[in-house]
C-alpha cells in the first residue's frame, strides 16, 4: 500500500503539463483575541482568467500544507485552520486535461484516492477547519470545503457547482458522500444531479448559504475579514453554528428516487454518471463516510475509463474552445463594421431575428415586408418582446426605450436598406422568391452590404448567382428556437469572399452564437444528419415496424426527445420539405416517406395526442399510416439508423461540408441538443464500432474522445 | 428662508491599521480604494442606526489623486462600499490635513443645513503613491524665490523648525519620540486603539516580504515598542548633515485609511447615533512653506479666538506627530511641558504612522475615546501641520462633560 505522497508523485509523472496550484500557509492573530490562525491560500499564480485547478502536484502541495498545520494544531500553536482562494476564484476542481491523459484503471483509481486521502485530513485536525468560498468553486474545489468543519461563502460568488455528472463523472473527492450528510439527500440531489443535468446550472453565493452548504454569508467587499471575525467568534464560542437535522428516513430514499426520475428524463439511462452518483448518495444514508469515499473512488475510476466521460470532456472542450474560435473562419481583421441591419420579411422568424440582432448588436434594425399590416405586426412583435424583458427586469426602461427606438419597419426597401451593412432575408423557402428578394435588396443596399440568407436547405451559391456582387452572400442558418439554440451554421457560397465571411463570423460572435463554417451543401449539417436519421426511422415504420418499436429503438442514445416528437417540434411540413430537398440531391439515400406526406396532407401537426398526459399515437394518424410487413426488432432498427448516420457523416466529411468530425459534433450538440455523453455523435459511433463497420475507420483518433491507447 | 447654524457632531470614527509603505509593507498588494472602502463599511456596520440612504455626502481625502486614489475617490469609494447610488461623493486634498479638511468641509455643510449626515475620511497609500508622485512645481517658485527650495522636502522643513526653536534639541525630540512609542504601546495594552480599527485582509505573493497567501492585519505595522534613547541616538539625520531629524523622531512613510460620520446633533440624537464630540471651531492658517511645522500655532490661535477660548481651556490635545519638533514647537509656544499628560495620551504618528491624507480622522477618533474616558474635560483640540506651509486646527467639546466638579 503506497502512501499518499507516493500515489500523488506517480500521478504527477503522468501529467507533466499540470498548471500547479500552490497552497500557501500564512499565520496571523485572529481578531477578538481568539488566537493564532493558519490560513491556506490556493493559488496557481495566474490571474482570475486562469482559474485554480487541482492536479496531482497541486494535491501534493495541499498535502504538504496540511502536514504543517496538522503539526501546529497538534502542538497547540494554532487555534484553527482556514482555506481560501486567490482573488475571484476558490478552486474549480480537478484539472480535466490530466483526466484525459489517464490510460489505466489503477491510475484513475489513484486520482480519486489521492484526492480523498489529502482532503479528508482537513476533517481530522486537532483544531476546527474553515473553508472560505471567496469566488468560483466547482467540483474538487467545493469538496475541499465539504471536508472542513465550517464554511462561509461570499455573496459575490458567481458560480458554485458540482459539475461532475454534467461531464460524465461523480463528485468523487467526498462530494457524493459529504454533501447529503451535510444538507440532506434532497438538496444534495438537486446540486449533484439536477443542476448538473440542467446544462450545468451554477449556484450563486446566496443559494449556497440557503442550501445550508455554507454556515454564514458575507458581502464581497470585506468577505475574508468578516469570515475571519466570524471564525474568531465561533472559536471563542460566541457564535454557535446550528445546522438543521437531516431526515435519514423515507425522505432520503424519495430524494434518490427523484434523482433517478430526473436522470431518466435527461439521459434515459444512456449515461452512467448520474446513476453512479445516486447509488453513492443512496448508500450515504447510514453516514458511513469512509465506505462512501471508497465507493466514490471506484465510481471515478470506472467512469474515467469509460467512453461517456471522455465524450463528455471532448464535448465540453468543443463548446468551450472550438465553439469560440470557429475552425476555418477568416482573420477577424477583415470583418467590416455592421452599424445597421435590414431584415427582409416581417413574419415570425424574421421578427425573432430582428429581436436577436437588436438586443445583441444594439444598432438600427429595419424590417420590410409586402404590406404595411405585416410590417406593423413584425415591429409590434419586437416591441412586445422588449416589454416582456422589461417586465421581467431583464432590461431597464432606458434600455427598453433605446431598443424600441432602434427597430423600425418600412415598405420601401430603398428607404430601409440604403445605409444597411447587413441584410438578412427570412422569406418563403423557394429559390425564385429568394433570388428576387436579393436582387431587389442589391439594387438599393450599399455595395459593401452583406446579404445573408436564413435558408435551411436551398443552395446559397445558386441564390447568389444572379447578383452583380455574389461575393457578399452568406448563409446564416439559425436553429429554432432562435433565442435558445446556440448554433449558427455559416454557409460559404462558391463566390463568397473572405471579407464577407469574416463579417458574418464577427456578427455571429456579437450575437453570442456558436458559429460553424459550412460548405454550401444540401441542408448543410444538422438538418442533413437529422433528416437522414429521421428518414431511416420513417423507412422502418413505412416498411412495417410499429411506431413504438422504432421510437424506442433509439432511446438508449439518450437524445433530448424521440424522433417523432422532434418532428412534431420542427413541424411535419418542414420536415417533409427538407426531406424532399435532400431526396432531390441524394435520391439513393434520402427517401420521401409516403406516410409523412399523408400526415402533412391531412394537415396534422404531429403524430401524437397528449390527452392522457403522455404521448399516444393519434388515432387519426394511425388510420393514415400504410405500413409494409417487415417488422424489425429495436436492435435492428437502431443498427440501421446508426449505420445510416455514420455513412452520411462519412460522406459529408469526404465532401468537405465541414473541416472535421469535431464540427459535426459541435453542430449536433449546439443545434440539436445531442448529449455530451455521446460527444455529439461521432465518439459514440466510434465507441460502438459503427464507424468501423460502415466506413472501415474511426472518425476520431483513439484518445481524442476516448481512452488513449 | 432664514438659516440657522446647527450644531455639528462627530458620531464615530474608524480606521484601518496603518502599514509601512514599500515592498515589504503589509498593504503592498492592497489597493488604496479598498482600504478606505473597508473603513467606510466598518463605520456603517458599527452604526446600524444610520440608514445608508440618508448619507448626504462621502468626502474622501487623498494627497495623490491618481490611480487607485483617483477618479473622485469619494464617489468611487461610496459605490464600492455598497452605499446606494443616490449618495454622492467627492475628493479632497490638503495633503496631511486631507481627512481633517474632509471633516471640516462636510461639517460646514451640515452647519449650513445642506447635509444632515456625511461620511468624511481619507486614504494614503504612500507605497503605491510616493510623496510628490507626478508633481510638477511651477519653476517660478524658485526663479522668483517665492519659497525656499527646502519647502518641498518635509524633513528639511523640520530641520528649519529646529533652527527657529534652537532650544528644541535632538535630545528633546528623541525623548519625545520614545515617550510616543511608550504611550502607544500602553494604549494598545489597554485596548484603547484596537477598538477603532477595522481588520484588513491582505494578499502577499512576494515571498521575500514574508509568508505568502492571504493574511489579516489587525494592528499598526510601524509600531516600535521598546524603543530607547540609545536606539534613536545612532540614527542618521538624512535631511541635513549633523541635523536633528531622524527616522526615529518623525513619522514614517505609511499606508492606511480612515473614515468618520459627521452629523448635525439633532440628526444624531433622532437616529440614536452616538455623539462622541461636538464641533466648536476650526481654522486653517498659512505659514512660510519652508517651516510648515509651525502651521499648527497660527491655526490654533485663530480657532481659539473664534471660539472665545484660551489655550488653558483645552484639556486634551491630539497633535499629529509628523515630526517631534513640530509638536515640541507647538508646546513651547504655548508654554506646555514636553511631557504634559494632556498631550497625545495614546502616543502619536511617530508610533502609529502617518498615511498623509488619512491622519486627521485618527486624531479625532483618539480624542473622542479620551473624551469618553475623561468626562471632566470639556474641550480638546486636534491639530496638524500641512505641507507647503499650513496648519489646521479643530476644537471639540466633550459631550460627556460633567461640569466642573
Amino acid at each position: 500500500m503506497s502512501t499518499t505522497a507516493e500515489l500523488l508523485k506517480g500521478a504527477a509523472e503522468l501529467f507533466p503539463g499540470e498548471v500547479v496550484t500552490q497552497a500557501h500557509v500564512r499565520h496571523f492573530d485572529l481578531p477578538l483575541g481568539a488566537g493564532r490562525f493558519a490560513l491556506i491560500t490556493l493559488d496557481n499564480g495566474h490571474d482570475h482568467t486562469k482559474p485554480t485547478t487541482l492536479g496531482p502536484q497541486s494535491l501534493a502541495n495541499i498535502d504538504a500544507a496540511i502536514d504543517r498545520v496538522e503539526k501546529e494544531a497538534a502542538d497547540g500553536d494554532i487555534v484553527g485552520v482556514g482555506v481560501t482562494g486567490k482573488p475571484f476564484i476558490f478552486a474549480v476542481g480537478a484539472d480535466l486535461k490530466g483526466v484525459e491523459l489517464l490510460k489505466r484503471h489503477e491510475d484513475a483509481l489513484a486520482i480519486g484516492k489521492g484526492g480523498h486521502d489529502v482532503l479528508k485530513r482537513l476533517s481530522t485536525l486537532a483544531v476546527p477547519s474553515f473553508a472560505y468560498y471567496n469566488g468560483a468553486s466547482m467540483g474538487g474545489g467545493v469538496e475541499i470545503g465539504l471536508h472542513c468543519s465550517y464554511r462561509t461563502v461570499s455573496a459575490a460568488l458567481p458560480a458554485f457547482s458540482l459539475p461532475e455528472v454534467f461531464l460524465g463523472l461523480v463528485p468523487g473527492w467526498g462530494g457524493c458522500t459529504l454533501l447529503p450528510n451535510l444538507i440532506g439527500a434532497e438538496k444534495a440531489v438537486s446540486v449533484i444531479i439536477e443542476n448538473s443535468l440542467n446544462q450545468n446550472k451554477q449556484l450563486k453565493g446566496a443559494q449556497v448559504h440557503e442550501l445550508g452548504i455554507a454556515d454564514a454569508i458575507f458581502e464581497g467587499a470585506d468577505f475574508l475579514e468578516q469570515s475571519l471575525i466570524w471564525t474568531a467568534a465561533v472559536l471563542k464560542g460566541e457564535i454557535a453554528v446550528e445546522r438543521p437535522a437531516i431526515d435519514r428516513g423515507e425522505a432520503w430514499d424519495q430524494a434518490v428516487a427523484k434523482g433517478r426520475f430526473i436522470a431518466d428524463g435527461k439521459v434515459h439511462g444512456a449515461a452512467p454518471a448520474a446513476y453512479r452518483a445516486l447509488d453513492i448518495i443512496a448508500d450515504a444514508k447510514d453516514g458511513d463516510l469512509q465506505q462512501g469515499f471508497d465507493a466514490e473512488d471506484r465510481a471515478l475510476a470506472d467512469l474515467i475509463m469509460g467512453g461517456e466521460l471522455r465524450s463528455g470532456i471532448y464535448a465540453f472542450n468543443l463548446v468551450q474552445k472550438r465553439g469560440k474560435r470557429p475552425a476555418g473562419a477568416p482573420d477577424k481583421s477583415l470583418a467590416r463594421p455592421v452599424t445597421k441591419v435590414g431584415v427582409v420579411g416581417a413574419g415570425l422568424m424574421a421578427s425573432q431575428l430582428a429581436l436577436l440582432f437588436l438586443r445583441r448588436l444594439e444598432v438600427p434594425v429595419v424590417l420590410t415586408d409586402i404590406d404595411q399590416e405585416r410590417v406593423d405586426k413584425g415591429v409590434g412583435y419586437v416591441h412586445a418582446e422588449i416589454d416582456k424583458l422589461l417586465g421581467k427586469g431583464r432590461i431597464n426602461q432606458d434600455k427598453a426605450n433605446r431598443l424600441k427606438a432602434l427597430v423600425t419597419g418600412v415598405l420601401d426597401k430603398a428607404e430601409g436598406f440604403a445605409d444597411a451593412d447587413f441584410v438578412i432575408e427570412a422569406v418563403f423557402e423557394e429559390m425564385g422568391v429568394k433570388q428576387k428578394v436579393f436582387a431587389e435588396v442589391e439594387a438599393v443596399a450599399p455595395a459593401h452590404a452583406i446579404l445573408a440568407t436564413n435558408t435551411s436547405s436551398l443552395s446559397v451559391s445558386e441564390m447568389a448567382s444572379k447578383l452583380k456582387h455574389p461575393e457578399r452572400v452568406v448563409g446564416f442558418h439559425f436553429f429554432n428556437p432562435v433565442a435558445i439554440l446556440p448554433l449558427l451554421e455559416i454557409v460559404r457560397g462558391e463566390q463568397t469572399d473572405e471579407a464577407s465571411l469574416a463579417t458574418a463570423f464577427g456578427v455571429a460572435k456579437k450575437l453570442k452564437k456558436t458559429a460553424v463554417l459550412v460548405k454550401d451543401a444540401p441542408a448543410f449539417v444538422v438538418n442533413r444528419i437529422l433528416t437522414r436519421f429521421m428518414g431511416e426511422i420513417q423507412n422502418v415504420i413505412d416498411e412495417g415496424t410499429p411506431v413504438a418499436v422504432a421510437e424506442k429503438a433509439v432511446e438508449p442514445l439518450g437524445l433530448p426527445m424521440s424522433p417523432l416528437v422532434l418532428l412534431e417540434l420542427v413541424g411535419p411540413a418542414i420536415g417533409l420539405h427538407v426531406s424532399e430537398t435532400l431526396n432531390g440531391a441524394f435520391p439513393e439515400r434520402f427517401t420521401v416517406s409516403p406516410n409523412l406526406k399523408a400526415v402533412v396532407e391531412a394537415g396534422k401537426r404531429g403524430f401524437y395526442v397528449y390527452d392522457s398526459g403522455k404521448p399516444e399515437l393519434d388515432p387519426e394518424v394511425a388510420a393514415l399510416l400504410k405500413q409494409g410487413d417487415t417488422v424489425l426488432s429495436e436492435e435492428q432498427v437502431r443498427a440501421r439508423v446508426l449505420d445510416a448516420v455514420a455513412q452520411e457523416i462519412g460522406l459529408m466529411l469526404d465532401e468537405g461540408v465541414v473541416a472535421e468530425a469535431q464540427d459535426i459534433d459541435l453542430c449536433l450538440i449546439t443545434g440539436a441538443g445531442w448529449p455530451f455523453h455521446l460527444g455529439g455523435i461521432t465518439p459514440y459511433l466510434d465507441r460502438e464500432g459503427v464507424s468501423e463497420r460502415v466506413n472501415g475507420k474511426r472518425f476520431l483518433e483513439a484518445g481524442v474522445a476516448s481512452v488513449p491507447a | 428662508m432664514p438659516r440657522t447654524v446647527r450644531d455639528v457632531v462627530f458620531v464615530d470614527g474608524v480606521r484601518t491599521p496603518f502599514g509601512k509603505a514599500g515592498p515589504k509593507g503589509v498593504y503592498h498588494e492592497t489597493r488604496a480604494d479598498d482600504l478606505v472602502v473597508k473603513a467606510i463599511r466598518e463605520l456603517l456596520r458599527r452604526n446600524p442606526g444610520l440608514d445608508p440612504k440618508k448619507v448626504d455626502e462621502v468626502a474622501v481625502a487623498a494627497t495623490t489623486q491618481v490611480g487607485d486614489q483617483g477618479l473622485t475617490i469619494g464617489r468611487m469609494a461610496g459605490i464600492l462600499a455598497g452605499l446606494p447610488q443616490s449618495v454622492p461623493g467627492y475628493a479632497i486634498d490638503r495633503m496631511c490635513a486631507g481627512a481633517l479638511t474632509a471633516v471640516t468641509t462636510v461639517a460646514g455643510s451640515v452647519a449650513f443645513g445642506a447635509y444632515d449626515v456625511a461620511i468624511a475620511g481619507g486614504v494614503e497609500h504612500m507605497g503605491r503613491h510616493p510623496m510628490g508622485e507626478g508633481a510638477d512645481p511651477n519653476p517660478r517658485f524658485v526663479s522668483e524665490k517665492l519659497v525656499d527650495e527646502s519647502a518641498l522636502f518635509m524633513g528639511m522643513t523640520a530641520e528649519n523648525l529646529h533652527d527657529r526653536y534652537p532650544g528644541i534639541t535632538k535630545q528633546r525630540a528623541d525623548e519625545y519620540a520614545v515617550r510616543s512609542q511608550e504611550k502607544a504601546a500602553k494604549a494598545y495594552a489597554n485596548g484603547q486603539i484596537q477598538a477603532d480599527l477595522v481588520p484588513v485582509s491582505v494578499r502577499r505573493t512576494n515571498a521575500e516580504a514574508g509568508e505568502t497567501g492571504w493574511g489579516l492585519v489587525t494592528a499598526d505595522e510601524p509600531m516600535r515598542p521598546g524603543t530607547t534613547l540609545e536606539n534613536l541616538a545612532g540614527l542618521k539625520t538624512p535631511f541635513r548633515v549633523h541635523g536633528r531629524v531622524t527616522a526615529g523622531n518623525a513619522a514614517g512613510l505609511n499606508d492606511g485609511a480612515t473614515a468618520s460620520i459627521i452629523a448635525s446633533e439633532d440628526f444624531a440624537r433622532e437616529h440614536d447615533l452616538p455623539v462622541k464630540m461636538r464641533l466648536v471651531a476650526y481654522s486653517f492658517a498659512g505659514v512660510e512653506p519652508e517651516v510648515m511645522g509651525y502651521g499648527p500655532i497660527p491655526a490654533t490661535e485663530k480657532a481659539l479666538a473664534q471660539a472665545g477660548l484660551s489655550i488653558d481651556d483645552i484639556g486634551l490635545f491630539e497633535i499629529n506627530e509628523a515630526f517631534a519638533v513640530q509638536v515640541l514647537a507647538f508646546l513651547e509656544h504655548y508654554g506646555i511641558a514636553d511631557d504634559d499628560a494632556r498631550v497625545n495620551q495614546y502616543g502619536g504618528a511617530i508610533a502609529f504612522g502617518h498615511p498623509l491624507a488619512s491622519s486627521g480622522v485618527r486624531l479625532m477618533t483618539q480624542l473622542a475615546r479620551q473624551f469618553e474616558e475623561q468626562p471632566h474635560v470639556r474641550y480638546g483640540l486636534t491639530t496638524m501641520c500641512v505641507g507647503f506651509g499650513m496648519g489646521a486646527t479643530v476644537i471639540w467639546e466633550n459631550p460627556h462633560f460633567e461640569g466642573d466638579k
